[in-house]
């Protein structure tokens, strides 16, 4: 599975979480890659175990087992600054950035580069500002982020990890609160950032035909608490699709790439 | 936000901290002509060897105490609303206060019984109320951050600050009841708070210390402003979260305790003067922040001790004036939380 190409491994990695001296493990034997370029998308059931795959990867909490590695260097063993200058991270979690217009909080993300008391220079203004022309939010430079809308704080705080200049971006349910139009362009984003931009950007997502047809890469858990890895071509073809809701009474649909009853 | 904004609100609120300055320095108990401060600044002295004491060994040290008061406790409040992610955080809704002054009711009890000649006597004696209060305000601050980490909610960080605080107060009940009349009558006197219990002696001291901690503060705008995206977001920027947050508990500690030993625990200016500075600058960015908050907060501080020497039949207590202040003001905050860019 680990491929040359890879940015990011992970090697026998287990994850799950810590109850008092009990461990429980919810996947297991993880060897995943993320290639420079290359959009992937984490898919599974609520509960499968999304979210705590991604705070592992993001060393937000320690994996039970294992190690992970980004340009063959061991993440756990790295300071949070090194870490910081690595992967960007976008999570749904609410912000008390209201009063902090688009440029101030998308300035946040050049924390990793600037001295003591965080204080941009020319070059920090002008990635900051390049950065939300990338995403799209150069519009909304100077307004505050409580004026906008969920889909343009999103891509503020997509623009915030770009100016963050790590190879890779972490995006936890990025588009899990917004409509229709906001999902497909933030989606079309991420996939234009991972293409044009060389990043590798590993999203977790509930929106499957979405994904499939944007990411280049998937990881499905499985509700056996497997962990498929391929392109969508190859999953669909393995069948690997109905694995991914077995207990529930709906199928996957080659025709249509989604799910019906 | 813009910079002439920034620029505009500080000139403002240091011109309005020169001009409550000099209101305090003119308006007490006792008349002096103008003319007679003015020779008493200037070092000629005015003749009256009364009026001399009265502005350079009460006023003056009276104004020095209620600004640097009201910056620290106002800084106190900022940092713990950002620790905490919490706008009605405050130094005194946390019990952060009411710790300190248990600290002093347990130091005072354990020197003698007797709260009278606090902080007269010896250097000694000040430096062990002062270490009370530090332990005080520390111990429940531990206690704070142990909760936060199994209370999710804001508001029941609030409760336990309050259920805290309660505590607090029923012990310092039991020692007055086995203190002398004397002592109790000091401790009552001493909760009512007051600007004027620092010495020109012990204003190194006391000077000393809250200007180092709110140079404390403003080196740590960067991770505080990290800190407003959350511990996860703050921890992906390269932020150590939990040595930055003991870093800025300890700031806010030391800050409470020293002001609640030396003029009591003072309500409200904690919790209300970060929203002042918020927004009258229309930001929660920390490095505009900290600077807005420490001056408003002298601000306020001299507003009230105005207040309080304005009375024709004596002193009114300090903490009979900061609620008249801030519950207005917390009232306006919750009725507009819609409007209020940085509750959205």
């Amino acid at each position: 599975m680990n491929n040359t190409n890879a940015i990011f491994t992970t090697h026998d990695l287990a994850v799950g979480y810590r109850n008092g001296k009990q461990q429980v493990t919810l996947l297991n034997n993880l060897n995943l890659s993320l290639e420079s370029g290359k959009l992937v998308a984490l898919l599974g059931q609520n509960g499968a175990g999304k979210s705590t795959l991604l705070r592992a990867l993001t060393c937000d909490e320690r994996p039970l087992a294992g190690t992970i590695e980004v340009n063959g260097k061991n993440l756990l063993e790295m300071s949070q600054k090194d870490r910081s200058r690595l992967i960007g991270l976008v999570s749904t979690e609410r912000v008390q950035a209201g009063a902090l217009t688009v440029t101030e909080l998308v300035g946040l993300g050049r924390q990793p580069h600037t001295g003591f008391l965080g204080r941009l220079d020319d070059e920090d203004r002008a990635i900051v500002r390049q950065s939300m022309e990338d995403a799209g939010i150069i519009g909304k430079a100077n307004e505050y982020m409580s004026s906008l809308s969920d889909g343009e704080r999103q891509k503020a705080m997509i623009a915030r990890a770009l100016a963050q200049q790590t190879p890779i971006i972490i995006l936890d349910e990025p588009t899990a609160f917004l409509d229709v139009a906001s999902r497909i362009e933030t989606m079309r984003l991420l996939q234009t950032l991972a293409h044009d931009r060389g990043k590798a950007v590993l999203l977790s997502s509930h929106d499957i035909s979405q994904s499939l047809m944007l990411a280049d890469e998937l990881w499905l858990i499985t509700t056996d608490r497997q962990v498929l890895t391929g392109t969508t071509r190859e999953l669909v073809a393995a069948g690997a699709m109905n694995r991914l809701f077995e207990n529930r009474d709906i199928h996957f649909n080659d025709q249509i790439l989604d799910y019906s009853f | 936000m813009t910079y002439r904004r920034y620029a505009v609100t500080l000139v403002a609120l240091t011109l309005l901290l020169v001009l409550l300055a000099v209101a305090c320095l003119v308006f007490g108990s006792v008349d002096i002509p103008a003319s007679g401060i003015v020779d008493i600044l200037s070092g000629k002295g005015s003749g009256n060897k009364a009026w001399d004491i009265i502005i350079l060994q009460s006023r003056i040290p009276m104004i020095a105490t209620a600004a640097l008061a009201g910056a620290a406790l106002s800084i106190s409040g900022l940092l713990l609303q950002t620790t905490f992610n919490n706008p009605l955080a405050g130094p005194s809704i946390l019990g952060v206060s009411s710790g300190a002054g248990l600290g002093v009711a347990i130091v005072i009890l354990a020197m003698g019984g007797t709260l009278g000649g606090l902080f007269g006597e010896s250097v000694g004696s000040y430096m062990a109320i002062l270490l009370g209060a530090l332990m005080g305000a520390g111990v429940v601050l531990a206690i704070l951050i142990a909760f936060s980490a199994i209370v999710r909610s804001n508001t029941m960080l609030l409760i336990i600050g309050i259920l805290v605080s309660y505590l607090t107060s029923s012990v310092v009940q039991l020692l007055n009841s086995v203190a002398t009349e004397e002592g109790v009558h000091n401790y009552v006197a001493w909760g009512f708070g007051n600007f004027s219990g620092v010495s020109v002696d012990q204003m190194p001291v006391y000077a000393g210390i809250i200007i180092v901690a709110l140079v404390g503060a403003a080196l740590m705008v960067k991770p505080l402003n990290a800190l407003l995206l959350g511990a996860r977001y703050a921890r992906n920027l390269g932020i150590n979260v939990s040595m930055t947050r003991n870093i800025l508990l300890l700031i806010t500690g030391v800050l409470t305790a020293v002001v609640t030993a030396f003029c009591g625990p003072i309500g409200f200016i904690g919790l209300v003067v970060p929203h002042i500075a918020r927004m009258s600058l229309g930001t929660s960015n920390h490095s505009r922040l900290v600077p807005a908050t420490i001056l408003a907060g002298a601000d306020i501080a001299l507003l009230c001790t105005l207040a309080s020497v304005s009375s024709p039949h004596g002193i009114i207590p300090i903490n009979a004036i900061t609620p008249v202040i801030g519950v207005p003001i917390i009232l306006y905050i919750i009725l507009n939380r819609r409007r209020i860019q940085y509750f959205n």
